[in-house]
């Protein structure tokens, strides 16, 4: 077993590393954020705490083959244009339109850096960048991560891989760096960091896949199911404000393996339609924008073809030639490799018969709806010293690979600033050895502990999730009780991690990421009961309130106390900066 | 999901501390067994993102479906350039397909 002799609390090492700023997640906006630093001011110390290995963690380990946000100026795009774009993606809002517009203005010049990065970004004859919707457009994004990591490391931030975030280093309110379990050596990492940016992943695992049942593999999920929620939790834990978690992301996916679908509908071209052959979108939802319909939508009017009985559902890829099956096929192999071996697992020809498709089980991820941290517009939490980018920043949806990016250039930059005037206290010895003991005591509770393991507690909470707080198993459909309920086994399952034990390093992450989602598990939850209406049917439906109230027309926040651990929920209005039909992209 | 160790081609990376897949792996999945070859520790919770394929030596791992979503035996193998990735794709039937492209640098 793999616990470098670790049998007692003295046989932990600690490592305290001092650095300027501190970057929690290596990933894109971490990445981005890491070389933004460093550029701006050689002299910093720069430090990239990294639960993976840099060069392939995270959301984009496998690839990407597209890029959801550009702006073409040519087409007449604007910032503004794509705030419009946004809120209306999101039934109109509420979206914070100042951190979209912040993002908006620098998002061009993000992804024109990945390009000459080394990152193969397709043209149109006319020498743009190829749009494949809107928005969108096409690259050859195997080694998106391996470039962005390359980066980050030639601009001088030091990276330790395979720590993974514990918990947050406080300084009274104030944030002043963090805790890592060494995964591999065993160490407690205390990094004490003048400035902190959070850029971790968003967080998949809360509720239970829809395929892990019947194939014996737990992750066949959209979100990378290493992305736990951990950047959420430390924030929940150190009394962070935290806002819209309610605003879930569900992805309409290919049935039976988890494959990108925008790909193939928005790419190219392939409409979606149910078991008699009808056109969902353009046949009953017309009025609500058809196949230009909010994401929401999208996923929820095929799910509702299965409610009604006009299941199966499916992408028509039958329109397709052997050329773009092949083309279409190679675009699926730069994000989503093993979809490709799913079809020719089964024999599947694209052109002779359409592509089955079914929801995802539900993900909080601020990188993609709102979900995250409450920031300011330079990104900064209401805890000083902490800032947030990426799917850990709440409140500016859709920003995906080159808005997450943008928002870690843009933290950076609020952090260098915020950094200047500050100095570290020196380390807090009895912080230390409380986090050490947290951390380390799963691992020291000896051979004969009868008690649960990770893997455990983490399936019960995914089979709660589902069945009680709206996952897919239940379309997506919620109710007050079944909440109140879920709150409360939530609450059990905390008290119960007192029983959770770890034989060796690896075994000891997974007890900290169950422990993690728990966290997350129950503001989202406070977040869901407080939210009395139907804003985003798919996303948040509730059976209960099945209209939407305009009482609502605002963000939903919660804090947890960190010495009561009560959870309080409030709200905050919607400021609407750009003119216009909220509702109209 | 799981990623499947040829045990002959598999030599544990033995100029590493850590053999290449162990050190790749995203979700710290890879670990040296007892016979000093690769394996993966929780075949459950792999995210066939196929890293660990991409960067393994000795071409000794292979992404496999599970059998209960996949026919027996479609392989698709990675080959890693310098600026470009060859991908070879065989059905459940022996068809095989090839993809080429860059996946580095200019598209010109």
């Amino acid at each position: 077993m793999e616990n470098k002799g670790i049998t007692t609390l003295n046989d932990i090492k600690t490592e305290i590393i001092e650095t300027d700023l501190l970057i929690i997640g290596g990933g894109n906006a971490g990445c981005f954020a890491a070389y933004e630093a460093k550029t701006q001011n050689p002299a910093l110390k720069v430090t990239i705490m990294e639960k993976a290995q840099i060069s392939r963690s995270g959301a984009t380990a496998a690839g990407m083959d597209a890029i959801n946000t550009y702006i073409r100026e040519d087409r007449g795009e604007t910032p503004e244009s794509l705030v419009r774009w946004g809120r209306a993606q999101l039934g109109g809002g509420p979206i914070r339109e100042d951190l979209v517009l912040s993002n908006a203005e620098l998002l061009n010049e993000s992804v024109e850096m990945l390009e000459e990065w080394g990152l193969p970004i397709v043209r149109d004859d006319e020498g743009y960048y190829k749009l494949r919707g809107r928005w969108d457009i096409s690259i050859q994004g195997e080694q998106l991560k391996p470039i962005m990591a390359e980066k980050a490391m030639e601009a001088g931030a030091q990276v330790y891989n395979r720590v993974a975030a514990t918990n947050l280093l406080m300084a009274g309110d104030r944030c002043v760096g963090a805790f890592g379990l060494g995964v591999r050596d065993g160490k407690l990492y205390v990094f004490q960091a003048k400035a902190t940016i959070v850029a971790t992943g968003g967080a998949c695992g809360i509720y239970r896949s829809p395929v892990t049942d019947y194939t014996g593999s737990h992750h066949q999920t959209w979100m990378c199911p290493f992305n736990v929620g951990s950047g959420y939790a430390i924030g929940i834990r150190a009394g962070a404000e935290m806002t819209s978690l309610e605003q879930r992301w569900v992805a309409i996916r290919t049935k039976d393996f988890c494959g990108p679908v925008d790909t193939l509908a928005v790419g190219y071209g392939c409409l979606m339609i149910n078991g008699r052959g009808e056109k969902i979108m353009a046949d009953r939802y017309a009025h609500l924008g058809g196949e230009k319909a909010p994401r929401f939508l999208r996923l929820n009017a095929p799910m509702t073809e299965w409610l009604e009985g006009r299941a199966p559902t499916y992408v028509d890829t039958t329109r397709l030639s052997s050329e773009e099956s092949k083309e279409l096929r190679e675009d699926l192999l730069n994000e989503r490799p093993s979809f490709v071996l799913f079809l020719a697992s089964n024999g599947i020809d694209i052109t002779k018969e359409p592509v089955e498709i079914f929801g995802s089980d539900p993900y909080i991820v601020g990188g993609h709806t709102g979900s995250g941290y409450w920031v300011d517009i330079k990104r900064m939490s209401t805890i000083p010293g902490l800032f947030a980018a990426g799917e850990a920043a709440g409140g500016s949806p859709n920003k995906f690979v080159g808005g997450c990016a943008t928002e870690g250039r843009i933290a950076a930059r609020g952090a260098l600033e915020y950094l200047m005037g500050v100095s570290l206290p020196a380390p807090p010895a009895d912080q230390i050895d409380r986090e050490k003991e947290r951390v380390f005591a799963p691992l020291l509770r000896g051979g004969a502990f009868d008690g649960v393991t990770a893997v455990e507690m983490e399936e019960r909470l995914q089979r709660l999730m589902d069945e009680y707080a709206g996952g897919v198993s239940q379309f997506y459909r919620m109710n007050e009780e079944r909440l109140e309920h879920a709150l409360k086994q939530v609450k059990v399952l905390q008290d119960q991690t007192r029983y959770l034990f770890a034989s060796d390093l690896h075994d000891l992450l997974n007890v900290h990421e169950v422990i993690d989602r728990l966290s997350v598990a129950e503001v989202l939850l406070h977040h869901l009961i407080y939210r009395k209406e139907t804003r985003w049917e798919g996303w948040q439906t509730r059976m209960d309130y099945p209209e939407v109230n305009p009482d609502l027309d605002c963000f939903i926040e919660s804090r947890r106390d960190p010495l009561s651990g009560e959870v309080k929920v409030f709200t905050r209005s919607y400021e609407q900066l750009v003119a216009g039909d909220r509702t109209k992209g | 999901m799981p990623p499947k160790v040829d045990r002959e081609k598999c030599d544990g990376c033995k100029a590493e501390n850590e053999p290449l897949c162990e050190q790749i792996c995203p979700g710290d999945l890879f670990t040296l067994g007892e016979d000093k070859k690769a394996r993966c520790r929780m075949p459950r919770d792999c995210w066939d993102c196929m890293s660990c394929v991409k960067i393994c030596p000795k071409g000794a791992l292979e992404t496999r479906v599970p059998y209960q979503i996949g026919y027996h035996q479609a392989k698709l193998i990675p080959l890693m350039g310098t600026n470009s990735i060859t991908w070879t794709l065989i059905d459940l039937n022996g068809k095989v397909e090839r993809f080429h492209y860059i996946n580095r640098g200019s598209l010109d």
